[in-house]
């Protein structure tokens, strides 16, 4: 009773998910943009159930909306303080909370980035994500292939993440972008190609309203767009509603990234034509493990050999598969899907 | 060009500051007995503006009716806070309410099977109740307004996170299963213009509110609440009643762009909305209503949703960054607000 009180009390300071630590056991972070999305919820569920097949202690924290750094910096604080073996991270500012997580490695602690690489990407001890580019590069792949010949005559319209531009969507924009065989120009940064076929890039918030606008204002400037990219799918059902206001839901492609369940389902449904899928509970127990082993003999994880972070693996999800392009249908993807 | 030019040119300026003086004080006082002139100027000057510079593209029936799909979400909740901020208060929980009310729709009829219908008047209800409550909180029990629906803002989204598990109810489901739910995104084309059911809501419940609030007994209640509510009680009107009804009203309209946000996405989403109580003050302000209270007008906060729209898709189809957009929007913002001191001066 003294110890769930405790918990609860902990709970009440906005953390979640607490059980609360022997003196002698090993205690881990997690450390989510928010607590509201289902890929971090996934997430958690993944890293929970981990934990406690390893007998280590979890305190999960999350920030109050995507963006809110304060709480992450707070999180960390809270976390070496508590003498954690190890943080799990997604961060919302990825160069902002650099000082916050040498901190917390100056204190011994080992700092594992899930999903969002920090900048720079060694900021932290190792890195566990869905390597975005290959993501986009899939999509892209699978698009020019299903428009074939026609794909030198597309209509692109991109609908990216934030006007910030941040790393994730980034990746999967330029990966797109080269899949399909365009010039991406400076990789880092997506805007600057010049290739005729690209109506214009949109911003999303990678939310179903800011889709449907994104999708409205590239219409207004050129109304024959067919190909479309989407930094989730959230975003693409949104674009598929303006699409379909207007009566051309059935003749332009959709892609997009993620994997969730809902955009599974969009596949099946044919309002998304192909999505990267990516394995959130994955990187979470991942990381579990990778602390655990940290806390026993001080291994450091090792990232996949030929890239900067540990990759966990991505899947095209389509019904339409194409030559050349590994791809999965959507009763193998619904199987694998989150949230 | 034997004149002395100095004289000449002093006696011109006199008289021109003379007459300058004259016409300031005409259009300070036509902007006090008209303050939805002043958005309305802006308004048609930037569809001017950008039409001119954007040709067809802009200046088409198809674009000009897209910006009111755009900002009708944005202008339905606008008509709650405008009518919360002429009472001199103001509702940051309207998103909220919003999101809930849309998240009840969705979750009534999939999660329990209840019909639509029942659904539909269930998250009516819920957003009518909670803005009873914010409006019993602020009349009854005297607490700010601002920080009441602060606090109300929170515990509405949370419970929103909570209840809905932040799972999002398909489009494709809604359309098979409970198609009343979208009503509001039907679409309808007279010539190259594409309408939505939302659209015209918006322009009709504003409208009505507008006629509401100038010819009825209530209407002027809430001015004269707004203005002063001392003197409003002291000749006999019933302050908290008069506030009661105007939040609940409120919640009402927030619980209407609710459903009216489901037809403009498709889904039930529970993260929609999160901007709508920045979005609609700025839709308020810069249609002239006074944040101070008892004064503006609810076309004015129309005429300011559809000036924001215009500089989005305008800006947009020019190229230009995102940012100009907000940069411009936080201009006019300060610009209006400057307006209305200025009127409010000139009116001591």
């Amino acid at each position: 009773m003294k110890k769930l009180l405790a918990g609860s009390a902990i709970a009440a300071l906005s953390m979640t998910g607490v059980a609360f630590a022997d003196a002698d056991s090993t205690t881990a972070c997690l450390i989510t943009k928010t607590d509201t999305n289902p890929f971090f919820v996934k997430m958690r569920e993944g890293a929970a159930a981990k934990a406690e097949e390893l007998g280590i202690n979890l305190l999960s924290f999350a920030g109050r909306v995507d963006g809110d750094h304060e709480t992450q910096v707070a999180a960390i604080e809270t976390c070496i303080a508590e003498g954690a073996k190890g943080i799990l991270l997604t961060a919302s500012d990825t160069s902002s909370i650099v000082p916050a997580v040498k901190q917390a490695r100056d204190a011994g602690l080992v700092v594992i980035a899930l999903d969002t690489p920090l900048s720079p990407i060694d900021a932290a001890d190792a890195t566990f994500a869905t390597d975005n580019f290959l993501a986009g590069e899939l999509i892209g792949q699978w698009a020019a292939a299903a428009l074939g010949d026609e794909a030198a005559n597309a209509r692109i319209g991109m609908l990216d993440l934030s006007v910030s531009q941040p790393t994730v969507g980034v990746l999967r924009d330029q990966g797109f972008l080269t899949g399909f065989g365009i010039d991406v120009k400076d990789a880092s940064k997506w805007g600057d190609e010049e290739d005729p076929r690209i109506v214009g890039n949109e911003v999303t918030a990678g939310n179903e309203e800011g889709g449907r606008t994104a999708m409205e204002n590239l219409l207004a400037i050129d109304p024959t767009i067919n190909v479309v990219y989407t930094i989730n799918e959230p975003a693409a059902a949104g674009a598929y509603e303006a699409l379909k206001s207007i009566g051309r839901e059935n003749d332009v492609l959709i892609v997009s990234v993620d994997g969730g369940c809902p955009g599974v389902q969009n596949v099946v449904d044919g309002v998304i034509g192909a999505t990267s899928q990516q394995y959130p509970l994955l990187m979470a127990s991942k990381g579990i493990e990778a602390i655990a082993a940290f806390a026993k003999d001080g291994t450091l994880p090792q990232p996949t050999e030929g890239k900067d972070f540990f990759d966990t693996g991505v899947a095209l999800v389509t019904d339409q598969p194409v030559d050349g392009v590994d791809s999965i249908d959507t009763a193998e993807g619904a199987d694998l899907c989150w949230g | 060009m034997t004149d002395n030019p100095t004289t000449a040119t002093a006696d011109r300026v006199a008289e021109f500051d003379q007459g300058r003086k004259g016409f300031v004080h005409q259009v300070q006082h036509r902007l006090h007995v008209t303050p939805a002139l002043v958005p309305l100027i802006v308004l048609v000057g930037s569809i001017a503006v950008f039409g001119a510079l954007l040709g067809n593209k802009f200046f088409s029936p198809f674009a000009l009716t897209l910006i009111l799909q755009q900002v009708q979400i944005v202008g339905i909740v606008g008509a709650a806070q405008a009518l919360v901020i002429l009472t001199a208060g103001i509702d940051l929980s309207v998103g909220a309410i919003m999101v809930l009310s849309s998240v009840i729709m969705g979750q009534f009829t999939f999660r329990y099977g209840l019909p639509v219908e029942v659904a539909v008047v269930s998250g009516l209800a819920i957003g009518t109740a909670i803005g009873a409550f914010n409006g019993w909180l602020v009349s009854a029990m005297k607490l700010p307004p601002f920080i009441v629906t602060l606090g109300m803002w929170q515990i509405v989204l949370a419970a929103n996170f909570l209840y809905s598990a932040n799972e999002t109810i398909r489009s494709q489901e809604i359309a098979s299963e409970a198609p009343l739910l979208q009503i509001f995104g039907t679409t309808f084309k007279i010539g190259g213009a594409v309408f939505t059911v939302g659209a015209i809501f918006m322009i009709v419940l504003t409208l009505i509110l507008a006629y509401v609030l100038r010819h009825t007994a209530w209407g002027r209640h809430v001015y004269a609440v707004g203005d002063d509510p001392e003197a409003a009680e002291l000749s006999g009107v019933n302050v908290r009643a008069t506030l009661i009804s105007v939040y609940a009203l409120s919640g009402l309209i927030c619980a209407f762009a609710g459903w009216a946000l489901i037809g403009r996405i498709g889904s039930v989403s529970p993260t929609s909305g999160q901007l709508a109580n920045i979005d609609s003050i700025t839709a308020v302000v810069i249609g002239g209503i006074s944040l101070f209270g008892g004064r503006g007008s609810i076309m004015g906060m129309l005429f300011g949703a559809v000036i924001v729209g215009v500089f989005s898709l305008g800006l947009r189809l020019m190229g230009a960054d995102a940012q100009w957009t907000y940069l411009l929007i936080g201009v006019l913002i300060i610009f209006a607000v400057a307006i209305d001191q200025w009127i409010r001066k000139v009116s001591a």
